[in-house]
């Protein structure tokens, strides 16, 4: 799309829409669910899924696409990044399936999200074990077929929504294992595993620093049995390095971060805007305000800090935007998504231990949400692909290097 | 609709002048920095481009074509060549621009399509105040009304100042109000002493002294609305972001291509993290660093207020272009240090970006 910084009115509406939920649904509960760490916020859910599901309507023909995406998952993390992420969806075990699935598994899956009636039900990827995290490739969970059984052994820890996906009926995990450790990544596949399915344990549940109102869970399976037809996309292990096109293997499960990490960097934004949006106004009712025209020997310290602040914030909102923008055109966005990814992580996370820094006592003080914050932003620097491993991406992308030459 | 991607058109440009950039400019830089001196064959042939020509009016011999945008996408092309011959090309738009948004129909006749002749014709503009205490919207430099005149004083810093044009736009306070003046480069009362600076030193730029300079009521830029200093200093913000990008991404493209081929304890620096780590930081600042000032370029276009967005862009562009410049001269080790490769030169440069408070060259 030719260079143009006006979102369409779709994406309007829908901000105004989402932003709504923030403001009237999330961040009421916020504190709460921010002190009593592994309660379910059943208002939270509940609404959702009786009327979030439903969406902002749609004005016209010619929308933004991922971009407005984004813009949605901005406001909803604007509200409350944890309340996000314990969201009744599919989440990225659905963009598993959307990705790797065949139509049948699409609708075996995904159909009882859309549903009128039911109860919440929540999708879930549970990829991290305790000795693997970045290097997705060294997982040890097994799959073993025996029959028309796939059979799974291991042990995954971070698994968001892990205790509602592996829990509540209808829902599902999609879990990585492989079924031939010597082939390396060739091996590794993704098994969906509905909830409730014997052999699935929910083991516990991580104490952590910010989105404390999500599930972040340990799983351990042990001979977890899933029919044969569970298994997503290609059965076949494929020694060398690199999957033809049509693996939808390990491959096409990097892919999906492709897909996902603009929309993890935008949700960074949301919580990076809820502590500017709170800081502005705070300093406003103290006469504060950052003057764009000021001689630079005139500008305080707390004005030069404001503008770095938002020129920042901006930043990191333009990258991912233009990430997702590539991804309405299906251009590969490798680089620019790590880009983006990357600098929304660290621009958020000094955002907002800079604003509590500005507002002194009464930012470290739990009477404002914004302490909460940047207890909630850290976790952008790490989870969906490290801080070091974004950069490596990019530092492969820009040297043109193989991941053999840079580690 | 949200979109990041230049159209044909634009790409046509960027692809003329990053040619043109590479074979004219770049290989000059190091010269004109050592000598002092712009080399004026490349001015001509950049001005036969029509860079700031095409912006003006057709009844003045240009296209109409004004964009911001599309004058960001030229200045990162030029400054990645060079940042004194960029700055050099583009002069004419100091004095063209301010006319064309501030001037009288009276004033735009007869000036305007002096720079769209054949022979190039740069521009030269006064904004810049050498005091701690400057302040670009509201000029110390003085304007006082003798009569019908205007009578004034002040001392201004950084001003683009090559041969072959005759007057200088002059920003003072009149009344308490920011105006921009036409002032005669051979004005009684005005000393011009050329500058010696830590970068920037093939572009000329002087230190003006005005002293009871006196100008008629007609050297007053008085269109419509008047003089609008703070809408020029915010083009001029945004133009210095463009061309900070241009600087960065030099010094970054020079950094990992010499990271790709210079070898310690027996591979490329490259494949060191340290060094790959910094390249990555560098290209997202870089990248980052771009869209805020299309995002800023973008409003001027639309007519939408754009002076927070501009502060944005500069804010972060000043603060990349160093540390990518610095980043690209470490990069390079010893040989950084030397006159010998370009980082130092960009380094110095890059550092003109903070001192400058406005060049509306878009």
């Amino acid at each position: 799309m030719p260079i143009c910084f006006e979102p369409s009115e779709n994406t309007v509406v829908a901000q105004a829409h989402y932003h709504r939920i923030a403001v009237e649904q999330m961040r009421p509960l916020s504190r709460r669910y921010d002190d009593d760490e592994h309660a379910l916020p059943v208002e939270w859910v509940d609404w959702y899924w009786q009327h979030g599901r439903v969406g902002p309507g749609r004005i016209g023909v010619e929308g933004d696409g991922f971009v407005q995406v984004c813009a949605q998952a901005e406001e909803l993390c604007w509200g409350d990044a944890g309340l996000y992420l314990r969201m009744p969806t599919p989440a990225l075990g659905g963009s598993a399936v959307a990705a790797a699935g065949t139509d049948e598994q699409k609708r075996r899956f995904l159909s009882r999200f859309r549903a009128d009636e039911g109860r919440p039900i929540w999708g879930a990827m549970a990829i991290t074990e305790p000795q693997a995290g970045s290097d997705a490739a060294a997982i040890q969970t097994s799959a073993a077929l025996e029959g028309e059984e796939w059979v799974l052994n291991g042990t995954k820890i971070f698994c968001t929504a892990g205790e509602g996906a592996s829990s509540v009926e209808g829902g599902f995990v999609v879990v990585w294992a492989t079924v031939d450790r010597s082939a390396g990544r060739g091996g590794i596949k993704s098994f969906v595993v509905p909830a409730g399915t014997p052999g699935m344990k929910l083991v516990g549940l991580e104490k952590k620093l910010g989105i404390r109102a999500s599930d972040t869970a340990t799983l351990v399976f042990e001979n977890c049995r899933v029919p044969r037809a569970n298994l997503l996309g290609s059965a076949e292990v494929k020694k060398q390095a690199e999957g033809k096109a049509g693996d939808k293997g390990f491959k096409g499960a990097m892919a999906t971060f492709d897909a996902s990490r603009p929309i993890v960097a935008a949700m960074a934004v949301g919580v990076g805007r809820a502590a500017l949006d709170l800081l502005l106004e705070l300093l406003e009712r103290e006469g504060v305000r950052p003057r764009y025209d000021a001689a630079p020997a005139e500008q305080s310290a707390v004005e030069r800090d404001l503008i770095e602040m938002q020129a920042e914030l901006q930043a990191a909102r333009l990258l991912t935007w233009r990430a997702a923008a590539m991804m309405n055109r299906g251009r590969p966005n490798n680089l620019e998504a790590s880009m983006a990814k990357a600098k929304a992580g660290l621009a958020v996370t000094r955002i907002t231990q800079k604003a509590v820094e500005l507002l002194g006592p009464a930012g470290y003080s739990k009477k404002l949400l914004l302490e909460k914050w940047m207890r909630d932003a850290k976790i952008n620097d790490i989870y969906e692909g490290t801080q070091q491993i974004n950069q490596l991406i990019v530092a492969r992308r820009i040297l043109d290097y193989p991941s053999s030459l840079l580690r | 609709m949200i979109g990041f991607d230049p159209d044909d058109e634009q790409q046509l440009i960027i692809d003329t002048v990053r040619q043109f950039a590479s074979a004219q400019i770049r290989p000059r830089a190091r010269d004109c920095d050592e000598a002092g001196k712009l080399p004026e064959e490349v001015l001509s042939q950049a001005h036969e481009l029509g860079l700031v020509a095409n912006a003006l009016p057709e009844d003045c011999g240009g296209s109409g074509a004004r964009s911001a945008v599309t004058g960001c996408l030229v200045a990162e092309e030029l400054a990645w060549g060079d940042l004194s011959i960029a700055v050099a090309v583009l002069s004419p738009a100091l004095v063209a621009f301010p006319l064309l948004d501030c001037g009288s129909a009276a004033q735009r006749a007869e000036r305007l399509p002096r720079y769209a002749e054949r022979r190039f014709r740069p521009g030269a503009l006064a904004v810049v105040e050498p005091e701690f205490r400057r302040d670009a919207f509201r000029p110390a430099t003085e304007a006082l009304r003798r009569g019908q005149d205007f009578e004034l004083s002040g001392r201004k810093c950084l001003v683009p100042w090559l041969e072959g044009d005759d007057v200088v736009v002059v920003s003072a306070s009149c009344e308490g109000r920011a105006e921009l003046f036409l002032v005669p480069r051979d004005a009684r009362g005005l000393a011009a002493a050329r500058e010696r600076n830590l970068g920037l030193q093939a572009l000329p730029t002087a230190e003006l002294e005005l002293r009871s300079v006196r100008v008629p009521a007609s050297a007053r830029l008085a269109g419509e609305s008047g003089s609008d200093l703070a809408a020029l200093v915010t083009r001029g913000r945004v133009a210095l972001s463009a061309l900070g990008v241009g600087v960065a991404r030099a010094a970054f493209e020079l950094a990992r291509d010499y990271a790709k081929q210079r070898e310690t304890f027996g591979a490329p620096i490259a494949t060191r993290q340290s060094i790959a780590f910094k390249l990555a930081d560098m290209a997202i600042e870089i990248d980052a660093a771009r869209l805020l000032t299309w995002e800023a370029a973008w409003r001027l276009d639309q007519g939408l207020p754009a002076l927070r967005e501009a502060t944005l862009a500069l804010q972060q562009v000043r603060r990349i272009a160093l540390e990518v410049c610095d980043g690209a001269l470490q990069v390079f080790g010893g040989h950084g240090y030397t006159r010998e490769y370009l980082p130092e030169l960009l380094l110095r440069n890059a550092r003109g970006l903070a001192v400058c408070e406005a060049l509306a060259l878009v």
